[in-house]
């Protein structure tokens, strides 16, 4: 969808300008809106631009952004899921749980809460094509499933609830290499969560626009009756993304256990909606069919820079809520309008 | 004279109680065009859904190229080379123009997890495909729901041509048109025409439906009036047929009797 024409332009279309072709792209108003935020708070708070500063941010903005992006697929793809925050804590449950109780080495704990995640989102998907009802509520229910085994569960085995101590099992070091280390890069310590970040970002954004199967997300999401009598397997495609959200839940999950290696069982909840507004400011459309992976990725930055800009610049974090509103109108507005720009009707 | 395309004989289907269809027969050769006209409820439906697969007939016989068949789904009768576009059924509004056109069929290059999509050859061979059809379209980057109707129908016509359909049915393309957009549409049913594909196409307006074609079958509560070829109806008999002859003049004389 980026590159103009490049065979036999014709002469009735006046060749766009930079910005006549950079205007029609979903994620442009997630990026005018980063650099925005990112001048102001450099301007306000010196420690925001410091490379400490930046480091912060930018692994707020990661663990955000990781899941951002798969939402952002799912919500192309017309469904919702209320349960991807719930899901980072679940993985981290199964994964500490299976580790510290059981005794398992931490790469096979971290497998199993993978299988765990991909289950769960096969299990969203299948009921929503299944009873063909709103993804929103039937993920509400698995939100609050979910919810309630993470607490009933970790009482039940610890007695507690938190699970600790995963930092003696065999085989943490080794995967927390993968998951939780850290790298240096010009004397500033990164962690290694915004490599995934990119890299997700990165993934999603050629599986969307250059594959097979990123044409299919958009169709299911534009028109699921028109998509199946060309013969897209909707249905498979549905509850594929549903397993993508689900797996970047898992992989938030892991980094945050293996960094901290305590999880709470009543973590998670209230991060569903800020993937959902993420992927909203990075140009997804509520109703489906139109957004961008890169754009969610964006969006997930403007969170991590506000949420730490706001932390540098000594104000109450009360603003930030604020500020969450305001965003997210201004982009719902944003798209709306491209919306009816991209399907008007021209008779 | 070769075999038809399809061929219905004294085909009928019942739901439950209801008679929806009853003893019709006509033929689809290729390169012609069999025009399907009744009011609401004639039938048409019925008829159009046994062709294409999405319901079987109960009664008579259904021949494609001469061996009969009862089709079990849509995607039997795409396999077998029938092509079906329905009235809204037909694009994702919010892809762009070659996106819908290689929807469910597209072009890749490169092997295993790295296979992607072919985006230059996609573009092109809809550029082309459009062309041929004689559909000037400025840019196939733009998404589909910037056309208008007509556009669109059009570009779904050139898709099942493209896809080497041989017998397209149009579900009421010109419905929802304007004059001048349906007059669009029509001229593309008749480029499909004459490259050589059996058209089927249903409509409720003989002035459609006349120009183009070469067959007419009317439908009336279920129940064949006839299948007439061109020679042997003018417009106004299609017309005074397919507005229930008789009882038009009836009507028409209590309105004029009411206005006076």
């Amino acid at each position: 969808m980026s590159e103009v024409a490049t065979v036999s332009v014709d002469e009735r279309i006046a060749r766009p300008g930079l910005f006549g072709r950079l205007a029609v792209r979903p994620e442009i108003g997630a990026l005018l809106g980063a650099v925005a935020v990112f001048v102001f708070f450099s301007l306000v708070a010196r420690q925001f631009v410091s490379p400490a500063g930046i480091a912060t941010w930018l692994d707020d903005a990661a663990t955000l952004g990781i899941v951002a992006v798969a939402v952002a697929l799912l919500m192309i793809g017309g469904e919702f899921d209320l349960s991807a925050g719930v899901m980072t804590a679940s993985s981290s449950l199964v994964t500490a749980i299976l580790a510290t109780q059981l005794g398992l080495n931490v790469w096979l704990a971290v497998l199993c809460s993978l299988v765990f995640a991909l289950a769960v989102g096969a299990f969203n998907g299948w009921l929503v094509m299944r009873t063909r009802l709103p993804s929103f509520i039937v993920t509400l229910g698995t939100f609050f499933a979910l919810q309630g085994l993470n607490l009933g569960i970790t009482r039940l085995v610890t007695g507690t609830v938190q699970v600790s101590g995963i930092r003696s099992v065999p085989g943490y070091a080794e995967v927390g290499y993968f998951f939780a280390s850290t790298f240096s890069l010009g004397g500033t310590t990164f962690q290694v969560s915004v490599l995934w970040w990119i890299g997700v970002a990165a993934v999603a954004s050629w599986l969307l626009v250059r594959t097979r199967f990123g044409n299919w997300i958009f169709a299911v999401g534009g028109s699921a009756p028109s998509s199946l009598a060309v013969g897209v397997p909707v249905v498979r495609t549905k509850i594929a993304l549903f397993m993508t959200t689900a797996g970047a839940a898992w992989l938030v999950g892991t980094i945050n256990i293996l960094r901290f290696t305590t999880v709470q069982a009543n973590q998670g909840i209230g991060l569903e909606f800020q993937y959902i507004i993420a992927a909203v400011i990075g140009g997804c459309l509520l109703t489906g069919g139109f957004g961008s992976a890169v754009g969610a990725a964006i969006g997930a930055l403007i969170f991590g820079m506000a949420r730490q800009g706001i932390v540098y610049a000594n104000w109450n974090s009360d603003w930030f809520q604020l500020f969450l509103g305001i965003m997210l109108l201004a982009a719902v507005l944003v798209n709306n309008s491209f919306r009816r720009r991209a399907e008007r009707v021209r008779r | 004279m070769t075999t038809p395309l399809l061929e219905v004989t004294e085909v009928g289907k019942t739901y439950g109680s209801v008679i929806a269809l009853r003893e019709v027969s006509t033929v689809v050769n290729a390169g012609e065009v069999t025009c399907v006209l009744g009011d609401n409820g004639a039938g048409k439906s019925t008829l159009i859904k046994i062709l294409a697969g999405l319901h079987q007939h109960d009664e008579g016989e259904f021949r494609i190229e001469g061996e009969p068949v009862r089709l079990g789904s849509p995607r039997e009768a795409l396999d077998r080379g029938i092509a079906t576009v329905y009235q809204d059924l037909a694009v994702v509004p919010l892809m762009s123009v070659w996106r819908n056109f290689f929807l469910g069929s597209e072009p890749t290059k490169g092997f295993g997890p790295l296979r992607m999509l072919d985006r230059k050859q996609g573009r092109e061979v809809t550029r082309k495909a459009l062309a041929e059809m004689g559909i000037d379209l400025r840019d196939v980057e733009q998404p589909v729901g910037t056309l208008s109707g007509g556009e669109r129908q059009c570009v779904a016509i050139a898709r099942a041509v493209h896809f080497g359909a041989k017998v397209l049915i149009l579900d009421e393309p010109t419905a929802a048109l304007g004059v001048k957009q349906a007059g669009v549409v029509l001229k593309y049913v008749a480029q499909a025409r004459d490259r050589g594909l059996g058209v089927v196409l249903i409509t409720h307006n003989p002035h459609h439906a006349y120009p183009v074609g070469n067959r007419f079958l009317l439908l009336k509560r279920g129940r064949s009036l006839g299948c007439f070829e061109k020679a042997d109806i003018s417009l106004a008999e299609l017309t005074r047929q397919m507005a229930g002859g008789a009882e038009l003049e009836a009507l028409e004389h209590e309105l004029r009797g009411a206005v006076s």
